[in-house]
């Protein structure tokens, strides 16, 4: 069963139709990217997955229940696009904090805390962070409580690329131990760091494949290369 | 509702109010400063303080935890962390009780620190029990927190959140009965006066005054805890998991 599966998922926001019927599905165990431009339809997507988007057609079930049912809710890690904690808490005291709701122990705590390297930083209060650190604070509480699914919305802009690898080395271990993970960015050579990849267009899917099979589908050695001639594919293919 | 996510919102509530003692020290510092001030105004004619005093003393936590609420929440609406917990195990009641308790455990010490001076220093006397006040002081402050966490939901910026307050506020306090009899009101007035809940906090605190606790002052009590009983579930209701 896959953890993921939209069937014609259509999303409105603000009188705009942002996904006009998306169908997709994102396989267990796997570190999948999300990517496209900006506007592409990325964070609605993901809104819909973890149930706080209002949907008006279709339909998204997540690990085999309705995106947003209740049971789901201490299994979906969610880190959202701009970071969610409290700038006038410390770093500790936000993760105590989305703990206790998540009924994890304080050593949940002190492994999210050092799997987002902030150990150094943890009992400074949040407003005094770099936009950076502001961020892994969010991820980190996405972390807690060993989610089987992780959905995160740009997990690494503005990061160092230091860092960056090695949070992409987190999400592989964590997807070893048999988390799922969907991953948006909308730099595409985050994409080669992916198991497997769903590009999205103006709300659009346009490829769903692993990052050697579309490769190989465009003859293209880059993958922002790849996703140029799928774009410019798709418009000889509309005339 | 939960015990364990009730008391998370709760601690972490409190928490960010102790990282701001500038605020706490206005909460706590304004109201003695204008009972100080209302004393000096109606100095030798202490009847009227003796009034107005004990009433005051139990409506200044309703203006201050209504404002501080609804400040708090409409942050917690438009910085994202609102989202991030309608995606947790957490029930919409969970968070308002817990703003509840944690203000409410903040109005005892308000009402502590303000009755302990203006019963003390400022020497105005109630006929009444004195605990009563300071019961009826903090059940106030959770009706103003319910209050204020409702009307939260119809504030974009916190510059609109603010003007609820005189909105809101300043016609109860005007019609609850302190300022003009309520029987020499208009009928509309007095119809108004009788739809508001600060109208019963009011009462009930003019009976412990007087020490007239009789069924009257039972049925304000019970009134008012009606009300932020109302509030909560209207505030419940403003909070969307899903939205456009």
């Amino acid at each position: 069963m896959d953890a993921i599966a939209s069937e014609q998922l259509h999303v409105v926001r603000g009188g705009k139709v942002v996904l006009p019927g998306l169908t997709c599905t994102v396989a267990r165990g796997s570190v999948t990217g999300l990517l496209g431009p900006s506007g592409s339809g990325k964070s609605t997507f993901i809104r819909s997955v973890v149930g706080v988007q209002r949907i008006a057609g279709g339909r998204v079930d997540v690990l085999g229940s309705p995106a947003g049912a209740r049971q789901l809710r201490a299994r979906v890690g969610y880190l959202t696009q701009a970071p969610s904690v409290y700038d006038d808490l410390t770093v500790r005291e936000n993760l105590r904090f989305f703990a206790r709701v998540l009924a994890a122990g304080a050593e949940a705590v002190e492994r999210a805390i050092g799997q987002v390297a902030l150990t150094d930083v943890a009992d400074r209060v949040v407003s005094r962070l770099s936009g950076g650190q502001r961020a892994r604070v969010s991820l980190a509480t996405a972390l807690l409580g060993e989610p089987e699914l992780l959905v995160l919305d740009e997990p690494t802009v503005g990061l160092d690329p230091v860092l960056r690898a090695d949070l992409w080395g987190l999400f592989h271990e964590l997807a070893d131990a048999g988390a799922t993970l969907l991953v948006s960015s909308h730099v595409m050579d985050e994409a080669d760091r992916c198991d497997s990849l769903l590009l999205l267009r103006e709300g659009r899917l346009l490829a769903a494949a692993t990052p050697a099979a579309l490769r190989e589908r465009t003859g293209a050695a880059q993958l922002d290369e790849a996703f140029l001639r799928l774009i410019r594919g798709e418009g000889e293919g509309a005339e | 509702m939960s015990v364990r996510v009730t008391g998370a919102v709760a601690v972490r509530v409190l928490a960010q109010l102790r990282r701001d003692p500038r605020t706490l020290a206005l909460i706590v510092g304004v109201p003695c400063l204008l009972e100080t001030l209302l004393e000096q105004i109606f100095h030798g004619r202490s009847l009227v303080f003796q009034q107005v005093g004990a009433p005051l003393l139990g409506l200044f936590p309703f203006v201050t935890m209504f404002l501080v609420t609804s400040i708090t929440m409409l942050r917690e609406r438009t910085s994202g962390t609102l989202e991030r917990l309608m995606t947790l195990p957490l029930g919409k009641l969970d968070l308002l009780a817990g703003y509840g308790i944690a203000f409410g455990a903040f109005a005892v010490l308000q009402a502590a620190v303000v009755s302990a001076l203006t019963f003390g220093l400022l020497g105005l006397d109630v006929a009444g029990p004195r605990p009563v006040v300071v019961a009826l002081a903090v059940a106030n402050a959770v009706l103003g927190t319910a209050l204020g966490l409702f009307v939260s939901a119809f504030a974009t910026t916190e510059f609109q959140a603010v003007q609820f307050m005189p909105a809101v506020v300043f016609p109860q306090i005007l019609l609850c009965g302190l300022f003009v009899p309520r029987g020499s009101m208009a009928g509309w007035l007095r119809a108004l006066s009788d739809a508001f809940p600060l109208t019963y906090a009011y009462e009930a605190l003019a009976h412990t005054a007087s020490n007239t606790l009789d069924g009257r002052f039972a049925a304000d009590v019970v009134i008012v805890c009606g009300c932020i009983a109302l509030a909560l579930a209207l505030g419940a209701a403003t909070l969307r998991r899903r939205t456009p």
